[in-house]
C-alpha cells in the first residue's frame, strides 16, 4: 500500500517531446513507471522512446487508459496544461514545472477545487512510492520502501531527508513534494490526511520552510486527526527576512512565516522537530519511540 | 521584482488613479527646478527599494527651492537606513518632488495575493499613512478584507461596500469605488504580486488622490512584459545578485565570510541553518537549481569568489541523477582559472561520486570532501579557524 501512486498507475507525460521532459521519462520508465503516453500539441501520432505521443491529454487518457498525468510545459503554457488534466478527469496531475506566474494559478486552483483531479505542485520534484513507480525528477536509487510518508515542500532537501531516513534503517512508503509554489496544489493537511488513512505508513516525515502559514495549519490538524507519530524540519532559521530565498514562495514578509514560530507551533502540536537539517532521521526515530 | 514609488504612481495613473503632481529628479540643481515648479513648498520624497522612508529620513516637507536643493544634496548619494533596509541602508540615487497636498482624511488600500485561499485579496482601512502591519497588531478591527473570486472577479457592489465602511459618502464614494475596480485591474494586467496605496487620501479640496503607491512585480511574470527589465533600478541591488541573475541563479549576498553553494532552494537554506550550527557565518544563499549543470557550477563559483568576504568555500550537491565528476570539473575549471586557493570542502552526492571525489584531491586546490551535511559544515568551520590562526 502507499497514497496516490503505485504498480497500478499510468502516467502519461506532457512535454513529452522537450528536453527534460523526455529525460525524465527516461529516468522513471528506467525506475519502472508504466508511462502509456506523451502529449505535446502539434505532434501527436508520432512515437517516441516507443512511448505514442497524443495532441491532447483526453485523447492519451481515451486510447492507453492513462490515470495521472506528469506535467513538464514551459511556464507559459503549464497553468493551461493542468486545466487539461482536470478537463480529462484524470484522478492526479502532478505538475513540475517552476516559474509559473500568480495570475494564471488563481483560476487554476478554483477550478481544482470543484474538480476529482488532485495536483501536486507545481514547481516540485513529484511523487514517489519506492520500488513501485517515480512520477519526477527525484533520483530513485536513494529511496528504500518501508513505513514512512514523506512531505516536503522542497526538492533536494527532501532527498537529503529520505537518505537521512534510509540510512537510519527506515524505508518510505510514499514521498510527495508539494512544491514550493505559494500557490500549490495538495497542501501538507491534504497528504497528511492520506497518510493517516493509509494501512501501510505508520509515520510521516514532513518538511518545511519559512514563509507563508502552510505548516502552522498543519501543525493544528495533526493535533486535532494525526494517530500516527510525525517528525519535521524546518529550513531557514537563519534566513534574513523579506529576502526570496529561492523558491517563490520562501519569503518572510513584515514578521510572518519565520522558521521559529513555525518550529514552536509544530511542537507544541505534538511534532519532534529536528534541530538540525543533519538530525533528521533522528528525529523521525524519536517520534517513533514516542509511541 | 519591485519598483520605485513615482514608477508605481505612474502605473496607478494610466488606470486612472489621480495621483500628486510631481517630477524626477537625478541631481540637487532638477531637485530645486522641481520644487520651483510646484510652487516653492513641495514633498521631496528619496527612491529607494524599501519602506519606512519617513522615519528614516528619506521624505521632507519643504517650503523653498533652495531649501529643496540643500536637502537634494544631503540625500542624493546617501545610504539611507530605514527600519525595512537592514543597517548597511540603500543608496539614494532618484528623487521624487511634489506637490504638498492639503489633506483631509487618509486610507489604506491594496490588493494582494492571499496564500492560504489562493485568491487575491483587497485590503482597506481607515487607519492610512501607517504601516499596516503596525494596524493589524493593535486595531484588527479596523482592517476590511474582501477575497476575490477569479471567475466573478471584484464587483461594484463589493467595492461600493468597502468605500461605504471606510466612511466616505457621495461622490467621492463613487469616485473610489471605480479607484478599486481599476487598482484590481491594474494588478491583474501589471501581474502584480502587491499592489498597495498607503495612504490613499481625500485631499481638502475634496479629492481621492494616491499619495504614495508600492508595486511590487510577480517575479515569475516577469517574462511577458517586456517593459519590466528596463524599469529595474539597478543602483538598489547589489552587484554580485544583479551578475547572479544573468545567469539564473539565486543568490543573496549575506555577512558572513563562508561562501555557500548549493542546489535546490530547501537544502541552500539547511546549508545556511547549519553552517550557524557549527560557528560558521554563511557570506550568501546560492541556489544553482535543483539539476546543477557544469557551467552553472562554475559561473556560481566564480560569483562568490567575486565577493571579497569570502574567505572560504562549502559547496553542498545532492544531485542523485547528476554525475559527480562533472560537477567537480565545474569547480575545479573556475576556481583554478582564478587561481583561487581559498580552503574548500566540498560535500557531494549522486552519481560517479569517487571519480567526482578523485579530480578533485588530485586538482591542487585546497580542498577536502565532506562525507555528509553535518561533515562538510564541521570541515569549513574547521579549516577556516586553522587559516586564521
Amino acid at each position: 500500500m502507499s497514497i496516490l501512486v503505485n504498480k497500478n498507475s499510468r502516467i502519461v507525460v506532457q512535454g513529452i517531446t522537450g528536453r527534460s521532459g523526455l529525460f525524465h521519462t527516461r529516468q522513471c520508465r528506467d525506475y519502472g513507471t508504466v508511462v502509456v503516453a506523451g502529449v505535446t500539441p502539434g505532434k501527436g501520432g508520432i512515437h517516441i522512446e516507443g512511448i505514442p505521443v497524443f495532441n491532447t491529454v483526453a485523447e492519451a487518457a481515451r486510447y492507453t487508459e492513462a490515470n495521472a498525468a506528469m506535467i513538464f510545459v514551459p511556464p507559459p503554457a503549464a497553468a493551461d496544461a493542468i486545466m487539461e488534466v482536470i478537463d480529462a478527469g484524470l484522478g492526479l496531475a502532478v505538475c513540475i514545472t517552476e516559474g509559473i506566474p500568480i495570475r494564471d494559478m488563481v483560476p487554476v486552483k478554483a477550478v481544482l477545487q470543484g474538480s476529482s483531479t488532485r495536483l501536486i505542485g507545481p514547481n516540485c520534484p513529484g511523487i514517489i512510492t519506492p520500488g513501485e513507480c517515480k512520477v519526477g525528477i527525484m533520483p530513485g536509487h536513494i529511496h528504500t520502501p518501508g513505513k514512512i510518508g514523506v512531505v516536503s515542500r522542497s526538492g533536494t532537501l527532501t532527498y537529503e531527508a529520505v537518505k537521512q531516513l534510509s540510512d537510519a534503517g527506515l524505508g518510505q512508503s510514499t514521498c510527495v513534494g508539494i512544491g514550493g509554489d505559494p500557490i500549490i496544489g495538495m497542501n501538507f493537511i491534504d497528504v497528511l490526511n492520506l497518510f493517516n488513512q493509509d494501512s501501510s505508513t505508520e509515520g510521516v516525515f514532513m518538511i518545511g520552510e519559512i514563509g507563508g502559514g502552510a505548516e502552522e495549519a498543519a501543525a493544528e490538524w495533526i493535533k486535532q486527526n494525526m494517530t500516527k507519530p510525525v517528525a519535521a524540519f524546518i529550513a531557514g532559521v537563519t534566513a534574513p527576512p523579506g529576502k526570496r530565498m529561492g523558491h517563490a514562495g520562501a519569503i518572510i514578509t513584515a514578521g510572518k512565516g519565520k522558521a521559529a514560530d513555525k518550529i514552536r507551533i509544530l511542537q507544541e502540536c505534538g511534532v519532534v522537530v529536528a534541530t538540525s537539517p543533519t538530525k533528521m532521521g533522528e528525529a523521525m526515530l524519536e517520534a517513533l519511540k514516542a509511541i | 521584482m519591485n519598483i520605485h514609488e513615482y514608477q508605481a504612481k505612474e502605473i496607478l495613473n494610466s488606470y486612472g488613479i489621480p495621483i500628486p503632481r510631481g517630477r524626477v529628479a537625478l541631481t540637487s540643481d532638477q531637485v530645486e527646478r522641481a520644487a520651483k515648479m510646484m510652487g516653492g513648498r513641495c514633498v521631496v520624497k528619496a527612491q529607494i527599494y524599501a519602506g519606512g522612508r519617513g522615519k528614516g529620513g528619506g521624505v521632507r516637507l519643504i517650503h523653498h527651492p533652495e531649501e529643496a536643493q540643500e536637502y537634494g544634496k544631503e540625500l542624493f548619494g546617501k545610504n539611507l537606513v530605514t527600519v525595512q533596509t537592514g543597517p548597511q541602508g540603500l543608496k539614494v540615487r532618484r528623487i521624487l518632488v511634489e506637490e504638498a497636498v492639503e489633506i483631509a482624511r487618509e486610507f489604506y488600500l491594496s490588493i494582494t495575493l492571499d496564500r492560504s485561499s489562493s485568491r487575491y485579496i483587497l485590503i482597506a482601512s481607515a487607519d492610512g499613512g501607517v504601516e499596516i502591519e503596525e494596524v493589524a497588531r493593535k486595531n484588527p478591527e479596523r482592517i476590511l478584507t474582501l477575497s476575490i473570486d477569479p471567475f466573478i472577479g471584484l464587483r461594484p457592489y463589493q467595492a461600493r461596500k468597502i468605500a461605504l465602511e471606510l466612511g466616505l459618502s457621495g461622490s467621492i464614494c463613487e469616485d473610489c469605488v471605480e479607484l478599486i475596480l481599476n487598482l484590481y485591474r491594474a494588478c491583474l494586467e501589471k501581474d502584480c504580486a502587491l499592489i498597495e496605496i498607503n495612504p490613499l487620501v481625500v485631499t481638502k479640496a475634496g479629492w481621492l488622490m494616491a499619495m504614495d503607491a508600492k508595486i511590487t512585480f510577480d517575479d515569475n511574470a516577469v517574462y511577458r512584459h517586456r517593459e519590466y527589465p528596463d524599469m529595474m533600478d539597478y543602483s538598489q541591488l547589489d552587484p554580485l545578485e544583479i551578475n547572479a541573475a544573468k545567469y539564473d541563479l539565486a543568490y543573496i549576498k549575506l555577512a558572513g565570510s563562508i561562501g555557500c553553494l548549493v542546489n535546490g532552494a530547501g537544502l541552500a537554506m539547511a546549508t545556511l541553518d547549519v553552517l550557524h550550527e557549527y560557528g560558521g557565518e554563511p557570506a550568501n544563499f546560492l541556489d544553482v537549481g535543483g539539476g546543477a549543470t557544469r557551467e552553472k557550477v562554475a559561473e556560481a563559483f566564480r560569483i562568490i569568489l567575486q565577493d571579497c568576504d569570502v574567505e572560504g568555500i562549502f559547496v553542498n550537491i545532492f544531485g542523485g541523477i547528476m554525475r559527480c565528476d562533472v560537477i567537480a570539473q565545474g569547480i575545479i575549471e573556475a576556481a583554478g582559472a582564478v587561481g583561487c586557493n581559498l580552503p574548500i570542502v566540498v560535500r557531494m552526492d549522486g552519481s560517479q561520486v569517487e571519480e567526482g571525489k578523485k579530480l578533485l584531491q588530485e586538482s591542487g586546490l585546497n580542498v577536502q570532501i565532506g562525507s555528509s551535511l553535518g561533515d562538510g559544515a564541521a570541515r569549513i568551520v574547521d579549516m577556516l579557524k586553522r587559516e586564521v590562526c
